[in-house]
């Protein structure tokens, strides 16, 4: 079945970053100089998605204090990360504030000292026993999704000669096309290395970096156990077209 | 919300996330094994399709290459294509032996090249009523790459549905053109084909906006 009615509010290209950021060094080589070919219609290919509610998941898959612990029968702190324990929750929406439900969630993210459990990460903090540092979950029918995780240390990186990533976890979310498709990265609410990152600078808008700002939500933390930092993501609005082209 | 009438319609409507790039490890969180991880009991990983899928079973693979020349060796690949039928199956579940949904990687070592085990796809409608010839769409993440990049995979031997496809004769230059189109390999009696992505300069691949 092929839905030749449906289309999404166009990206604003103007508002993501552009491919050619060079206060972004890696990205120098990396972007195109050619311009994008504009598909003036969408076909099936790009207005469908895959759909994960047959993907089978671990009961852990979306907590992150125990999805990487040794041995699941520990019990109390025993094998618990290090890091200050918080919950990351929020909705995704689309441009018109529409749930979008039952879609992937995925996120990843370095330890409380800033080191990420993969084999090309050689920064001296060391890694947790205790920290995977990836989650994924489904929305809900109303489009909420959460995680258990701690809150990730920041660290540097070889860009300028002394260049650190604020505290952020990279966020993946489907959406209902391959045309939603979005990757971002949450930054915390008040983090002073916001301002100085290369990777947030290659945004030109203030506004669109306050789309990544996770916000402190005291009334969703938990007392005497986690603090909450909601993060609610927008995805490309869908349309119906209601006249024939004719 | 804003009073409608009052306001410009953009106002009525929400911005869309801003995008951020992947980094480079992206493969802790959406290609596990690649980052030297354990695996969780269900991945999306490069296995499109199983023997028992309908159509020809198939491997495409290729490479990412910088402006530089250089391999790009931290890419992070989304694949989304049509069964044999030309038919999308959003339904993504391992107990099928085809899905039209897949994920692959470059890698550190081995030549550095991502690949598909799949079945070669149907054509499909374009809403204009002419058939696009057999295609994959690919979506490119890596670090210094800020937002994805999207691409289509098209196969050498359909030359005739090329030459017709209305997404691929609609890109300006002819030259260019041939950027999307996977070359036939046979090896061991299985079919490959491969598609080198160069992101930038001499032989530009060609990315898409839609």
């Amino acid at each position: 079945m092929q839905d030749h009615n449906k289309r999404f509010v166009e990206r604003d290209r103007n508002w993501h970053p552009p491919a050619y950021a060079p206060g972004y060094k890696t990205s120098v080589p990396r972007s195109p100089q050619q311009a994008l070919a504009s598909m003036q219609q969408a076909t099936a290919s790009e207005l469908t998605g895959p759909d994960f509610r047959h993907l089978r998941m671990g009961p852990h898959d979306n907590d992150l204090l125990l999805n990487f612990r040794e041995d699941p029968a520990l019990a109390g702190a025993a094998g618990l990360p290090v890091g200050e324990r918080i919950i990351m929750f929020g909705r995704v929406i689309d441009q018109f504030g529409k749930p979008v439900p039952h879609t992937l969630v995925e996120m990843w993210q370095a330890n409380a000292g800033g080191r990420y459990r993969h084999k090309n990460d050689r920064y001296l903090a060391p890694l947790d026993p205790g920290f995977g540092g990836v989650g994924r979950t489904l929305t809900d029918e109303q489009g909420w999704y959460r995680f258990r995780t701690i809150k990730p240390g920041p660290y540097p990186w070889p860009n300028d000669p002394n260049s650190w990533r604020p505290s952020h976890i990279h966020v993946s979310v489907m959406g209902p096309s391959i045309s939603t498709r979005l990757i971002t990265q949450m930054y915390f609410e008040g983090d002073p290395l916001i301002p100085l990152c290369p990777i947030v600078h290659t945004i030109k808008d203030p506004a669109a970096v306050e789309t990544m700002i996770g916000r402190l939500d005291m009334a969703h933390s938990r007392p005497m156990d986690c603090l909450a930092y909601r993060f609610d993501l927008v995805v490309r609005g869908e349309l119906q077209t209601f006249f024939e082209n004719q | 919300m804003k009073q409608p009438n009052s306001v410009p319609t953009s106002e009525l409507m929400l911005r869309e996330t801003a995008s951020q790039t992947a980094g480079p490890y992206v493969h802790i969180g959406l290609a596990l094994a690649a980052a030297g991880n354990p695996t969780r009991d269900e991945e999306i990983w490069n296995e499109m399709a199983k023997p028992g899928a309908e159509g020809e079973l198939i491997e495409v693979v290729g490479t990412v290459i910088d402006g530089n020349g250089d391999l790009v060796r931290d890419a992070f690949l989304e694949a989304w294509q049509a069964d044999a039928n030309g038919v999308y199956q959003p339904e993504f579940d391992l107990k099928k032996p085809f899905n039209s949904f897949g994920r692959t990687a470059t890698t550190f070592d081995h030549g550095s090249e991502w690949s598909l085990k799949t079945v070669k796809p149907g054509p499909v409608a374009h809403p204009n009523g002419q058939l696009m010839a057999p295609h994959i769409n690919l979506a490119i993440f890596a670090r210094g790459i800020n937002i994805q990049l999207q691409t289509r995979l098209y196969f050498e031997d359909e030359a005739e549905a090329n030459a017709a496809c209305p997404v691929l004769s609609r890109i300006e230059s002819p030259t260019r053109r041939q950027t999307l189109i996977a070359k036939r390999e046979e090896a061991d009696g299985k079919v490959r084909y491969r598609l080198d992505i160069r992101l930038q300069g001499e032989g530009e691949t060609v990315f898409f906006d839609f």
